[in-house]
């Protein structure tokens, strides 16, 4: 079953056009990774999908449903699709554990003490129980991360997106992280990243897609795409990034 | 300290200082003017009760009013254009008018209407909405400036989890502002306290007025001294509330980034 679909989506900034013509279909237990350079698009592909950015062509489906009806509530979309942020974006005037609490209790309004529970339990998953209490800025970058990720799952999304989560890290930190997400993947999480993390996405992606230029240029399976690229610029852009 | 001490020595030894002491400085008179006096001496010590009442009053109004005005001011939702324009004229003159030609203004102005009960106010009512009318515009600014200076990727985030407009700007927004803007909002709250002395001219008797009073009738200005310390004291620790909330906040960033 389609969860995401982009559909011959287009978007323009003024006159920039930073997404021309993407299409993109993830299906329930899939690991899409979206590869490219900076300014390819990728952030803005993710933001379309929970509506962060309105697309100007084409159209982006929710379980088959379409995102740009006009009598779509925005913010039900958004507490279906998850968002982890490169900066974290944690809130910093909240503890750990009021941080992962905010959705649930403020977006889908479920009571309290329940949310308390299952935010506890997303913290001593991660090893970070005794944390709760602190503030985000007594943490370390993969462990801010790492509860922002949490942050996400507390609204039991049908569909993650993470917009390189891992490009803020120190390289020392990176791998915690990505050890999180594989898990995240092995359980069947549906996922959408945009990343730098070539190795990561050969191991979980079910599909990796290369953006250029606001189009993709190539996707398929990581043995296809990463290992024998048929496009001269998917060629040239692996070459660049394993050089 | 030093410029205490200097200040001293000249009120001291200048050719003037006999008589410069017995002007401001007589403690008797201050005593008088400070409590009163049953031969029809007014009350400074009474009068500043009304300054404290007034800015307490209007101190909640402005607080709340400039929170509403800042929020129209940053909103982008296209029909609130109209209002964004109001907002911004109405801070343009509550800002560039002195506050002295709105008490004038607001206080003979509304009463000269004669329109219902808008004109059938005490001064005080009126000394009370001039002094909330440019103060708000001050507070707006401030707010406004808090409000901005909260990271977008707060707002962003807010918004993927689901939160409305409404529970973004309760549960992350305003909370972040508040922080940042209590040391600006403590200091214009400081300027306010002081310009409550300028309702005397719409003939309300508070603090400055009642001193006014007394050394008109007494020929001797101690009891503009007693006035000036009431306000130093209330003034002064809300001053050093504020430094030390400054501090806080420093040190706050400072631990932050290392």
């Amino acid at each position: 079953m389609s969860v995401l679909g982009f559909h011959n989506v287009s978007k323009r900034f003024g006159t920039n056009d930073v997404l021309r013509g993407v299409s993109l279909d993830l299906q329930r237990h899939d690991v899409v990774c979206v590869i490219g350079a900076s300014g390819s698009g990728k952030s803005t592909l993710l933001r379309c999908a929970n509506l962060l950015e309105r697309v100007d062509g084409g159209d982006v489906t929710l379980f088959g449903q379409s995102l740009l009806d006009p009598r779509i509530d925005e913010n039900l979309v958004r507490r279906q699709v998850a968002m982890v942020f490169q900066a974290f974006n944690l809130f910093p005037h909240l503890s750990v554990l009021q941080n992962v609490m905010l959705g649930p209790v403020h977006g889908l309004k479920r009571p309290v003490d329940e949310v308390r529970e299952e935010a506890m339990a997303l913290l001593e998953r991660i090893g970070l129980v005794t944390r709760a209490g602190d503030y985000p800025d007594r943490l370390s970058g993969g462990q801010q991360q790492r509860v922002a990720i949490v942050r996400a799952l507390a609204m039991q999304p049908a569909l993650l997106l993470l917009d390189e989560v891992t490009s803020a890290l120190d390289p020392t930190l990176v791998g915690e992280v990505l050890e999180l997400l594989r898990e995240l993947a092995l359980e069947g999480t549906t996922m959408l990243l945009a990343t730098h993390e070539m190795g990561f996405a050969r191991e979980v992606a079910t599909t990796v897609a290369y953006l250029d230029q606001g189009v993709v240029i190539e996707a398929g399976s990581p043995e296809q795409l990463l290992d024998a690229p048929q496009h001269e610029r998917t060629q040239a852009f692996l070459s660049r990034v394993r050089s | 300290m030093a410029v205490l001490g200097v200040l001293s020595a000249v009120v001291f030894y200048a050719p003037g200082g006999v008589a410069f002491r017995h002007f401001f400085f007589d403690p008797h008179q201050m005593w008088i003017s400070l409590v009163g006096s049953h031969q029809g001496l007014a009350s400074v010590g009474k009068g500043i009760v009304t300054n404290i009442w007034m800015f307490c009053l209007c101190e909640v109004l402005v607080l709340v009013l400039g929170l509403l005005l800042a929020w129209v001011r940053i909103s982008t939702a296209p029909v609130l254009a109209p209002l964004r324009a109001l907002a911004m004229i109405y801070t343009d003159i509550f800002r560039g008018i002195p506050i002295l030609l709105v008490f004038i203004i607001v206080g003979f102005g509304l009463a000269e209407l004669n329109i219902g009960w808008i004109s059938h106010q005490t001064p005080a009512f009126y000394g009370c909405v001039a002094i909330t009318l440019t103060y708000t515009a001050y507070v707006a600014e401030v707010y406004r400036a808090g409000l901005h200076s909260v990271p977008h990727g707060q707002i962003l985030a807010a918004r993927s989890l689901g939160l409305s407009h409404a529970a973004t700007m309760r549960q992350v927004i305003l909370p972040q502002a508040v922080r940042t803007v209590i040391p600006p909002l403590l200091n214009d709250f400081i300027s306010m306290q002081k310009d409550t002395a300028l309702v005397s001219i719409l003939g309300i008797v508070e603090a400055v007025q009642s001193a006014q009073i007394d050394a008109a009738q007494n020929f001797n200005d101690s009891g503009l001294v007693v006035a000036a310390l009431l306000f130093l004291v209330m003034t002064v620790p809300l001053t050093r509330l504020t430094d030390r909330l400054i501090d806080n906040d420093r040190k706050r960033r400072l631990a932050g980034t290392s």
